[in-house]
């Protein structure tokens, strides 16, 4: 197989993708035969139900789980075919992952887990930078259980794009919050995707999300049921729920 | 990496109580094998060296009178290096500061030269002058004893005719390292001491002008004694030679020997026990330990960190807790050694001691220790580090879900629901839940496998002092005398009842095991010195045949019926073969024993005895040992509560040090672990405790459940912690046997219950500090991160 002629533009490309599970004699379809390219520095939502396959397609393609069937792609490397050492390399200089949870180490302050990132990528911002563009350069040296929410959830993207990512997965990462403080943490994503250019995957129940995103991705049943493109992207602070 | 620095330094501080108590328990694995190995290699290595600067002898015997020119016969025998002639003889000594004789061996020392053999160390004072009649060197614990110093006399029955003796120094002798006085089962520097006089003076007091009765003989390196001995007993056969022996069957050689063995065979038994002991709990706690970070692993490998890169902070983590653990018991293990070895040092009496490290037992024990604690950590950091990171972050899957007795029976309503939830945390679980119990267990039995001896040491005491050895006193005489002797013993003033026996030096064989001892004849039915049958009932001796007791059976090979031979090393030393009629339980010593007049009918040499033991009235035993003093035939009185007091102390100075470091140690490790399991459960739980309390459930139903798991743990683990703890304590008691004595294998129940006991107090202590933790669990901290 060779790779197909990236273009310019796209920098994520997903053919038939699928994913079962099996557990004892049941097996879960979780994803059949996804199809999906995104560009460099879209801001894609992907909206749908719960048990579609959203956050299986996010790990997937954040080299977190591994496909049973179908091609992935990021530029030149095909995810499907890497070995364990390629997926942690391809996680460590490419991929920036926000979770639901935040999962912070709890045993590290604010900085010291941005930190964590930034000692194992190559041209990674300093924690102080990272921490400033979540405005949370004050907080620095509290501990994750010292924070609220929102904060933590701020720490967790300065440490996913501390490294400079070219990709920003985040699996709902508004969904533990408020509308006030969820607004700030999706303002934080807009600034840090237009400022680094990292293509930016959000997952998310909220469908008034959507309307920051380039382009919005509906999963359902294992498969994209829809996509379609915002003629004109509201910023993060002219959306509330 | 500095961040997973830090992230190290903080979990070993956050989790420190944890990660000492892991640790102390790996030390005390690591100080039992350096201190039980150490104290055996230092006081080998010491014996070693003394033994080669003061030239102990290899061969010795003694015999009844032998002219001095046989002494260069003895020196042209092939193998000999050197031989030293002596007279050696025992005595009565009547010392001021106390009621009861004590008995002397007297060894002369050559004219102006030094022995050329079993050399003397001076301790103080100076050798006596050669044309001297009345001066001596006194060992230096016999001195001690009395408070003798240069200077001081006392009074010796030498011959026949009391002397005083003035003590010119003090000294001590390779030869006498373990001094035994004769008839003692232990050694007692108050009753039995040296002195060495000049060789004119003993020659003079016993007649021995020109002539010797004691042999010391060096062979030339590497040349097995056998041969030597035969000639050596063919030469002295003219002059009462009453055979030759080798450093096996030297007294003080042969004590400290065993003292060694056991002390080698406890430090082969007890510390690869504790060791491994320790290993497997190490490397279950820590491997529960690291299973808790499950979540970690799988976010740093999110994060980019590869698999070796997680595994390495975590083998980090545990190195670190490793280390600590290994250097306290390194420390440790060598102080205790030290102090013990130095113990050891004083009781044997060594001039100087050297120490020895033998940095093999180091590596060992280090090893061990460090390869339990990764194996935990990489059997932990393994299940997960290699799982994809979406996998790690989720908490695992539960083993298939099961019903308490598969839901046949609705407990609803019967049970109430806590103890459903704890139950079914306990079978949901179930290799947790078995190492659990598997390691409460083990704590139970480090402790029963070290605390049994206590009462099985009782036990042997009580045996042999109270239901066989039952008399007051035991008088031996100088030489086997006529029964007339034994009349007279019984008329001596508070004697209630007497009871005559006779003992003579033999070898005893059977194929080509032999051994050296001194049969012993009895009345067929004495009340004093009894005879016990394996059910510990006394039996009456058999008019024919001898009686062996179970371990030199056991050594030779024997059962009942069976032939052994009988090699007497006095008089004519013929070779007799004598049926086993019985086998008897005897703990102390190897022994033979036979029906008197059986006896002396096959020694020949018409009704003899040569000492009786005695009932005496205790309010009479000054007048005793006032007759015993006057009487010139009698040689030595051995007194059965002094025995008994001795053989205690010197059981207590020796292997009971021992074991009382053990169970120190063993406490250690029941501590450690029973604490550890209790946090790492009260851990793995956190947050279902903090979702309960937030459902509404008190603290105390919270730490209850907890609790509640634990006690389940800790009591179904007793039983099988005594049964694994009887296991250690049988694997133990070859380890104490020596030719000595042996210690029987009793467990009696106050060891299981002290065991039990000790095991449920840091159950009890543990459950406090879960309770404490769980009071001031944080329900908001504890879901608001998820660990
Ligand atoms: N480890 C697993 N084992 C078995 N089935 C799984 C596993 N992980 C996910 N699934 C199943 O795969 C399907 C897709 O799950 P996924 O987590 O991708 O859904 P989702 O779209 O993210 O849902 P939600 O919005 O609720 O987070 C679901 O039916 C889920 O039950
Ligand atoms: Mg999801």
């Amino acid at each position: 197989m060779t790779a197909p002629r990236p273009s310019a533009q796209t920098v994520f490309r997903v053919t038939g993708l699928g994913k079962v599970y099996r557990t004892g004699d049941v097996e879960v379809h979780a994803l059949r035969g996804v199809d999906f390219t995104a560009s460099r520095g879209e801001f894609i939502v992907i909206l749908g139900p719960s048990g579609s396959g959203k956050s299986t397609f996010l790990n997937i393609i954040g080299g977190l789980d591994r496909a049973s069937a179908g091609e992935a792609w990021f530029e030149d490397h095909e995810l499907t075919r890497l070995d364990e050492a390629g997926l942690t390399r391809y996680r460590r200089d490419h991929v920036g992952f926000i979770f639901q949870f935040y999962n912070l180490v709890p045993s590290l302050t604010a900085r010291e887990n941005v930190q964590l990132v930034t000692e194992i990528s190559r041209q990674p911002m300093t924690p102080q930078e990272a921490l400033a563009l979540v405005d949370l350069e004050d907080r620095m040296d509290h501990f994750p259980a010292q924070l609220s929410g929102g904060e933590q959830q701020r720490v967790a993207i300065a440490r996913a794009i501390a490294k400079r990512p070219d990709m920003l997965l985040c699996d709902e990462p508004t969904g533990a919050l408020d509308s006030k403080t969820g607004i700030r943490v999706l303002e934080a994503l807009t600034r840090v995707n237009a400022e680094i250019g990292a293509t930016t995957l959000v997952i998310t129940h909220n469908a008034a999300i959507q309307e920051i995103a380039d382009r919005v991705v509906r999963f359902a049943n294992g498969a994209i049921a829809s996509e379609h493109r915002n003629a004109r992207r509201k910023p993060a602070s002219a959306i509330s729920w | 990496m500095r961040a997973l620095h830090i992230k190290l330094r903080r979990d070993i501080i956050r989790l420190w109580p944890q990660a000492l108590a892991i640790a102390m328990v790996m030390a005390a694995g690591v100080a039992t094998l350096i201190l039980g190995a150490g104290a055996h290699d230092s006081l080998a290595t010491t014996r070693a060296r003394y033994y080669e600067t003061n030239r102990f002898a290899d061969v010795f015997t003694t015999a009844t009178r032998v002219p001095e020119a046989v002494a260069t016969e003895i020196a042209a025998i092939g193998g000999v290096a050197s031989v030293d002639t002596r007279i050696q003889k025992i005595a009565l000594a009547d010392i001021a500061d106390m009621a009861e004789p004590a008995s002397v061996t007297l060894v002369s020392l050559p004219g102006y030269r030094e022995p050329t053999l079993n050399r003397l160390v001076m301790r103080s004072g100076q050798a006596p002058d050669p044309e001297a009649d009345d001066e001596a060197i006194a060992s230096e614990g016999f001195a001690r004893a009395h408070q003798l110093t240069a200077g001081s006399t006392i009074r010796v029955l030498i011959n026949g005719r009391l002397r005083a003796v003035r003590i010119t120094g003090t000294a001590l002798s390779p030869e006498y390292i373990y001094a035994l006085g004769p008839g003692d089962l232990m050694p007692d520097d108050r009753r039995f001491g040296v002195l060495w006089m000049p060789q004119r003076a003993l020659a003079a007091a016993y007649d021995l002008d020109g002539a010797f009765n004691s042999v010391a003989v060096k062979l030339t390196q590497g040349m097995p004694p056998a041969g030597v001995i035969d000639r050596i007993d063919t030469l002295l056969a003219d002059y009462g030679g009453l055979g030759a022996y080798s450093r096996k069957d030297q007294i003080s050689h042969a004590f400290l020997d065993a003292e060694l063995q056991q002390l080698k065979s406890m430090s082969r038994i007890l510390p690869p026990i504790f060791l491994l002991v320790a290993a497997f709990l190490v490397n279950m706690t820590l491997s529960r330990l690291v299973a808790l970070e499950r979540e970690q692993i799988g976010l740093l490998k999110a994060m980019g960190y590869g698999p070796w890169a997680v595994a390495r902070h975590y083998l980090e983590f545990v190195l670190l807790i490793a280390a600590a653990g290994i250097i306290i018991g390194f420390v440790a293990g060598a102080w205790l050694g030290t102090g013990i070895t130095t113990l050891y040092a004083k009781f044997f009496s060594f001039p100087f001691l050297v120490f020895s490290r033998n940095p093999a037992v180091y590596a060992i024990a280090g090893g061990v220790t460090v390869v339990a604690a990764l194996a935990g950590a990489i059997r932990a950091v393994a299940a997960v580090a290699w799982l994809p990171p979406a996998a790690a972050m989720a908490p695992p899957a539960p083993p298939r879900y099961r019903k308490i007795l598969r839901g046949h029976i609705d407990l609803t309503g019967l049970v109430r629901q806590s103890s459903v939830i704890s139950m079914r945390h306990l079978s949901h679980f179930p290799l947790r839940t078995a190492s659990g119990i598997l390691g409460m267990a083990l704590a139970v039995a480090v402790l029963v496998g070290s605390l049994w001896s206590f009462g099985s040491i009782d036990h042997m005491i009580d045996v042999t002092f109270h239901r066989s050895d039952r008399q007051d006193a035991t008088i031996t005489f100088t030489a086997a005398k006529s029964e007339a002797a034994w009349y007279a013993a019984s008329r001596l003033p508070g004697v209630l009842r007497s009871e005559p026996f006779r003992v003579a030096g033999v070898k005893i064989r059977h194929g080509h095991v032999e051994r050296r001892l001194s049969l012993n004849g009895r009345l067929a039915d004495a009340e004093l010195s009894r005879v016990l049958d394996g059910d510990l009932r006394p039996v009456s001796l058999p008019e024919t045949g001898i009686v062996l007791s179970q371990q030199l059976a056991e050594i030779l090979g024997v059962n009942r019926g069976d032939d052994v031979e009988i090699e007497l090393l006095e008089g004519d030393r013929r070779v007799i073969t004598q049926p086993v009629s019985a086998i008897i339980t005897g703990y102390i010593g190897l022994s033979a024993i036979m029906e008197l007049d059986a006896m002396n009918r096959m020694l020949g040499e018409g009704d003899r005895v040569s000492g009786v033991h005695l009932a005496v009235d205790s309010a009479a035993w000054n007048q005793l040992f006032a007759a015993v003093k006057a009487t010139p035939t009698a040689s030595f009185i051995t007194l059965q509560h002094v025995a008994l007091k001795r053989f205690r102390e010197t059981l207590a100075e020796n292997i009971l040090i021992m074991v009382t470091v053990y169970v120190v140690l063993a406490g250690i490790i029941a501590f450690g672990v029973v604490y550890n399991l209790a946090r790492i459960s009260l851990s793995e739980q956190a947050r279902e405790m903090a979702s309960l309390r937030v459902l509404g459930f008190t603290r105390g139903e919270v730490s209850g459940l907890l609790i509640g798991e634990l006690l389940a743990i800790v009591l179904i683990a007793q039983p099988l912690g005594w049964l694994i703890g009887y296991g250690f304590a049988a694997a133990m008691v070859e380890g104490f046997t020596t030719e000595l004595y042996r210690v029987p294998l009793v467990v009696n129940r106050d060891v299981y219950a002290k065991a039990s006991l000790l095991v449920l107090a840091a159950a009890a202590f543990s459950a406090m500090v879960v309770r404490r933790r769980v009071d001031r669990l944080d329900m908001v901290q504890v879901l608001k991160t998820r660990e």
